[in-house]
């Protein structure tokens, strides 16, 4: 089975209108949504929720007021400054370690599963869709992001697709190295600014960390052809198979307005050359 | 006064408008700094191109076992809810990437067999520019968690009298770390499907850990009027808004920008500036 993981390093590059515009395109896929911390895919595929549940992400300590005698222990065991001066348990900050029940020495702490997100397998016109929202300001994204990708293999197997395509987020960090777990490829999509090449440079850095195969492409390459050919002489130096330039196209914007993908929504210069992209990554894939 | 900037979605010019808010303030004779927080791809010093004088390494304390002492028992595997501490034929094996630091398996150990060592997490940057002080993380490659490094972050500048801090994108771990014990948050939200979803999970964010807030529209006239709407409905300010500009956009392209950002918008940072300081901060705001 193989897994094409869109990512960018850098935020609002354009990763889910081209990954809805590849959903559109492909056949037997499953698509992920692992932008946990901010999702939009399910505003172009339109999905029709089929199951739904709740996401257990983690831990959190619950302080019984009858049993605490108010000895400080707690407070002074937990790294995360998430137990106030009068013994409440500050959601926010607590990681659910579990040090304060431990230790505790009056057993008056203890730990409570927690649902942080939801979690739903959903039917769209272009094949099943795996998505996830967080409830608001929770943490442990990337224990979602696992949890969506391991749904997505299960309904692929099951099915018999060959392909997944998966929906990052920006950055580097947690939720990015859970979507790349275990993936094959990534498609890095990148703008031609000098913040653009920089995200690019730690995005392929990770990896190449993690021994995944690298595809790029540079969306809005007219805002700066100068930097495109940096870009393409960056990734030609290293090994970063590039697929294609996307012009700048006010489409973009307008088939997101009409909930749709770019592809679907117009015939327009961004439009075509996302379907070459596309064609490119299918036949690499 | 800590004043953030952030946004659920990404790429909406978070740290274009920080820098801006950031040297105007200092160029009105405020103590400013701006503050990196988006330690995953920093991009602030890209831009300001700040003398750096100092960099920091930052560390964060994982677990070490000494062999000859651990007798196998398993209690540090118990401890750990992060499976960062798993017993493999009988000795636990310490995987550092999935530690969480909290000291639980080297306290839980009753033959002392565990200690704490330094693992490094990525580095802090301080420089100035003019009058403005500049300090940024940047996280180490494969380090998955950005929060404890956003954390040290801001330790940076404290004696500034105002800071403007950069926002990773997002509304979990990072971001929340991020905004934290901030005095304002300025959102920065496009006015697109993306953009409204976005800012609404981010408002959602806010005010839940209770931080205040308004929002910056910004490439104001590229798509609909939803985020508008919202905003009204919801009862959240709009500060500004700020159009798109084919020559903002080459210019932030090439690196050379946030000067004549600052000059082509000027009214809208000063309609920003008024609302958030007005009162809080003596002379830099347009009527006092």
């Amino acid at each position: 089975m193989n897994e094409l993981v869109i990512i960018s390093g850098k935020g609002g590059t354009g990763k889910s209108s081209i990954a809805a515009s590849f959903a559109s395109m492909a056949k037997n896929k499953v698509i992920a949504d692992c932008d946990v911390d901010a999702p939009d895919l399910h505003l172009l595929l339109r999905p029709e929720v089929e199951k739904e549940e709740d996401f257990h992400g983690g831990w959190i300590a619950r302080i019984d007021a009858q049993k605490c005698t108010q000895c400080g222990e707690c407070t002074q065991l937990c790294r995360f400054q998430a137990i106030s001066g009068s013994y409440e348990i500050d959601e926010s900050r607590c990681e659910g370690c579990g040090v304060c029940a431990e230790f505790c020495p009056c057993m008056a702490i203890e730990m409570e599963r927690k649902i942080t997100a939801r979690k739903y397998i959903s039917k769209t016109t272009y094949g099943p869709f795996v998505h996830g929202r967080l409830a608001f300001a929770e943490g442990n994204s990337g224990k979602l992001v696992s949890a969506i990708k391991e749904d997505a293999r299960r309904i692929a197997k099951e099915n018999g697709y060959p392909l997944i395509i998966i929906d990052g987020s920006p950055g580097i960090g947690c939720p990015v190295i859970a979507s790349l777990a275990g993936s094959k490829a990534a498609l890095c999509v990148t703008e031609p600014t000098v913040a653009g090449l920089h995200d690019l440079k730690r995005i392929f850095e990770l990896t190449r960390h993690f021994r995944i195969n690298t595809l790029a492409c540079v969306n809005k390459y007219d805002v700066s052809e100068e930097i495109t050919a940096v870009i393409e002489q960056f990734c030609k130096g290293h090994d970063i198979t590039m697929v294609g330039t996307i012009p700048y196209d006010p489409d973009t914007v307008k088939a997101q307005i009409n909930a749709m993908s770019v592809v679907e929504y117009s015939r327009g210069r961004a439009s075509r050359e996302i379907r070459n992209i596309w064609d490119r990554v299918s036949e690499l894939m | 006064m800590n004043i953030s900037v952030a946004s659920g979605k990404g790429g909406t010019g978070k740290t274009t408008i920080a820098l801006a808010l950031a040297t105007l303030l200092s160029q009105r004779g405020i103590h400013a700094a701006i503050l990196d927080c988006d330690v995953e791809e920093p991009n602030v010093n890209l831009f300001l191109k700040a003398d750096i004088h100092s960099v920091d390494t930052v560390y964060t304390p994982v677990p070490s076992v000494d062999e000859a002492r651990c007798n196998g028992c398993g209690k540090c595997e118990q401890m750990c809810r992060f499976s960062a501490i798993v017993i493999v034929g009988g000795k636990p094996l310490v995987l550092p990437d999935m530690c969480h630091s909290c000291g639980g398996c080297y306290r839980v150990c009753p033959e002392k067999a565990i200690q704490e060592i330094p693992k490094e997490i990525g580095g802090i940057e301080e420089g100035l520019k003019g009058n403005l002080h500049y300090a940024g993380g940047r996280l180490r490659i494969g380090e998955p968690m950005a929060a404890p490094l956003i954390k040290e972050v801001k330790q940076y500048a404290c004696d500034a009298d105002v800071r403007v801090i950069d926002c990773p994108p997002g509304t979990s771990c990072s971001a929340i770390e991020s905004v934290r014990g901030s005095d304002y948050v300025i959102l920065i939200a496009e006015p697109t499907p993306f953009g409204l979803n976005d800012l609404q999970i981010i408002v959602g964010m806010l005010r839940q850990i209770e931080v205040g807030f308004g929002v910056v529209i910004n490439k104001s006239d590229i798509g609909d009027d939803r985020v508008y709407r919202y905003c009204r409905e919801e009862a959240v300010a709009v500060l500004a808004s700020i159009p798109y500009s084919p020559e903002s956009a080459s210019e932030y392209a090439s690196g050379f920008y946030h000067e004549a950002f600052i000059e082509r918008f000027s009214a809208e940072f000063y309609s920003i500036i008024t609302s958030v300081f007005s009162g809080k901060l003596k002379g830099v705001c347009r009527n006092e």
